[in-house]
């Protein structure tokens, strides 16, 4: 009877219905959308950190991301880590702004990444047409399909130059975006070195350690053997990045606060909305109050008007996060949606609507059953 | 002298202070009374009298400022707002006189939400309820809501959840003052039948001279204190204690 009672206190005034499932699904959407592109953006800065086979990285001193390092590593700090107990493979990797001149002119800007896959280091990712084989041909560079426009090109096949020299789409990957929408162009340690003209110059040095050895260790003798190089784990190399493009560039920090702003204006109006409705229905509760209920029993019933709400809301919302979340797979910025981010937006809306039946049931504990013989 | 039964409800100088400052009421000044079972008893009394008052401390809505209620052998003063919803829940069945049913709720949920309250849930519930609103002749208005019945109807649904749970003590406030005559004697004869077959208690405050002719006994109150009472002699008939009373009055 608590769920009948509740269904239909609820149900019976369908405006105000319409008004709190509207909340909670803006609230909801609002969340879903920030915090899915939050998840976005963090999975863009570090897809490529992730993706890369390393337990340490040796970076240039102060290198703040992935595409922020320069090529200022040499050989010499290959040479030194390599000397480092505990250390199986030291493999160069190069991450460097290049411009990216297209076909039928203009141009725009890539970050250009060398990388041997055969090294066991940083293996181009998600390809959907040829295979990091391909990209060891002639002239050969991978790029992302969802870029074409911008890099002026059609796909596989198609020509461009890129600092010093032509370069072929040989292989598509699909989704590596990138945060600073300046487009990932995979190609080999080499032909990175000559279209730069640096023969020797590195990145990152990715560090693999032997099995069983104490990575922080190594960590810790690397950083003494290496002058003006910085030695991070790949979590502190995550983070890193992180924290340099989501929050010193106040991206993260935007999408954070309309998440809590989504929260904040959801819960004032299913609070406002279930007090409302508490306030129509207070002679029955009276009515219930006198005919023998335990609060608890009234209780009950506004909490689970409130859950009612929560679920359809719920459902309403993330229906329509989702469909957002298709809509914005081709966008500078996709959005991103987990099991988990589902699941904390589910608790996430319950809470907020159980903090809501607060307002409501601190109402009911003052209604006095003597009420029922007045009315 | 015929065995009188225990009283199921004993109110001994029963004082109720009402509002508070400037606005203080003292609407019952001293009232004392007892309900045995198998009695209707009307509570009648002029308009402000203090019936309603005095109703709803008998029903443990209302403490009373001073006075001792015992319900069913428990002393109630010193129990808590939860204790007495629990006492309620145990003994009492209470009936409005605006009916107060829920408007969402057909006249079998209605019915039903008493005995869930009381945790009495599922079928058996289910089935009980059907066979108290087919006893009060509703059987086939069971899946109508509060809206499309007649007033008539719906005393009848809020005596169907007085009655349910099969309490000790049913309390009535004027349950016929929104009803035309002939729906008020359908009511007060239910009300009446409840007492005698069920051996309840019933109180019914009310000033419809109509409903005299159903009591076992008759409790008048003016100005917050019991005034007389009479009670019909055994084998009279329904209408004489009617008469009686008018007669008394005109004695003064
Ligand atoms: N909440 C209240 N505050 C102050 N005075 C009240 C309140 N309720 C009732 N009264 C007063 O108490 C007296 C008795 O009221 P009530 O018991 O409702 O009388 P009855 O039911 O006999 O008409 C009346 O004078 C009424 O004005
Ligand atoms: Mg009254």
């Amino acid at each position: 009877m608590i769920l009948t009672l509740a269904f239909r206190n609820l149900f019976h005034d369908r405006i105000r219905l319409a008004v709190t499932l509207i909340g909670i699904l803006f609230s909801i959407v609002l969340v879903a959308v920030q915090l899915g592109l939050y998840l976005g953006a963090s999975k863009m800065i570090t897809s490529n950190i992730d993706h890369a086979n390393a337990d340490l990285w040796i970076t240039v001193y102060g290198a703040k991301s992935f595409e922020d390092g320069g090529m200022l590593l040499t050989s010499r700090e290959r040479h030194q880590a390599l000397a480092t107990p505990g250390v199986k493979a030291v493999i160069p990797l190069i991450v460097r702004f290049a411009e990216w001149r297209k076909p039928e002119g203009g141009s725009t800007r890539v970050v250009l990444v060398g990388t041997d896959a055969e090294d066991g280091g940083l293996e181009p990712f998600d390809l959907v047409e040829g295979s990091w084989e391909d990209i060891k041909a002639p002239e050969a560079i991978a790029v992302d399909r969802t870029y074409f426009n911008e890099l002026g090109i059609k796909g596989v096949g198609d020509t461009a130059q890129i600092a010093n020299g032509r370069v072929r789409i040989r292989a598509v990957t699909d989704g590596v975006r990138s945060f600073t929408q300046s487009p990932y162009a995979y190609t080999t340690l080499n032909r990175a070195r000559a279209l730069f003209g640096d023969g020797d110059g590195t990145t990152f040095y990715l560090v693999q350690t032997v099995p069983g050895a104490d990575v922080k260790q190594v960590q810790q003798d690397l950083v003494n053997r290496l002058e003006g190089a910085e030695v991070l784990t790949k979590e502190e190399f995550r983070d890193r990045s992180l924290k340099q493009w989501l929050f010193r560039t106040g991206a993260g920090v935007a999408l954070i606060g309309g998440a809590l702003l989504g929260i904040l204006v959801g819960t004032v109006i299913v609070a406002q909305t279930l007090y409302s409705s508490t306030k129509d229905h207070l002679g029955e509760f009276a009515t219930l109050r006198a005919l023998g209920s335990s609060s608890g029993y009234i209780y009950k019933v506004i909490l689970a008007q409130a859950g009612i709400s929560a679920i359809v809301g719920y459902i309403l919302g993330i229906s329509i996060a989702l469909i957002i979340l298709v809509l914005s797979h081709n966008t500078a910025l996709p959005m991103v949606m987990t099991p988990a981010l589902a699941f904390w937006l589910f608790t996430l809306t319950v809470g907020m609507c159980a903090i809501s039946a607060l307002s409501a049931i601190m109402k009911v504990t003052k209604i006095d059953p003597a009420v029922v013989f007045n009315k | 002298m015929i065995d009188q039964p225990q009283p199921v409800l004993e109110a001994i100088d029963i004082v109720k202070e009402l509002g508070s400052g400037a606005g203080k009421v003292r609407a019952v000044k001293g009232a004392s009374l007892a309900l045995v079972p198998g009695e209707l008893t009307l509570l009648m009394g002029p308009s402000g009298s203090g019936k309603t008052t005095l109703l709803s401390i008998l029903g443990c809505i209302l403490s009373s400022t001073s006075g001792s209620l015992r319900v069913a052998g428990t002393e109630t003063s010193n129990l808590d707002s939860e204790e007495l919803a629990d006492l309620r829940r145990k003994h009492m069945g209470f009936i409005f006189q605006s009916y107060n049913l829920f408007p969402t709720l057909t006249a079998l949920e209605n019915v039903r939400i008493a005995l869930d309250v009381r945790g009495q849930k599922g079928f058996a519930a289910s089935n009980r309820c059907e066979e108290v609103l087919r006893d009060v002749g509703l059987a086939h208005r069971l899946r109508s809501y509060p809206g499309n019945l007649s007033g008539g109807e719906q005393q009848r649904v809020a005596v169907a959840r007085a009655i349910a749970s099969s309490p000790s003590i049913v309390l009535a406030d004027e349950p016929t003052a929104a009803l035309d005559g002939e729906n008020g004697h359908a009511v007060m004869a239910l009300l009446a039948r409840i007492a005698k077959e069920q051996k309840r208690s019933v109180l019914a405050v009310t000033h419809d001279p109509r409903t005299l002719s159903y009591a076992d006994r008759v409790v008048r109150i003016e100005d917050g204190r019991i005034v007389g009472e009479e009670r019909r002699p055994d084998g009279l008939d329904a209408p004489e204690i009617a008469d009686l009373t008018k007669r008394r009055k005109a004695h003064g």
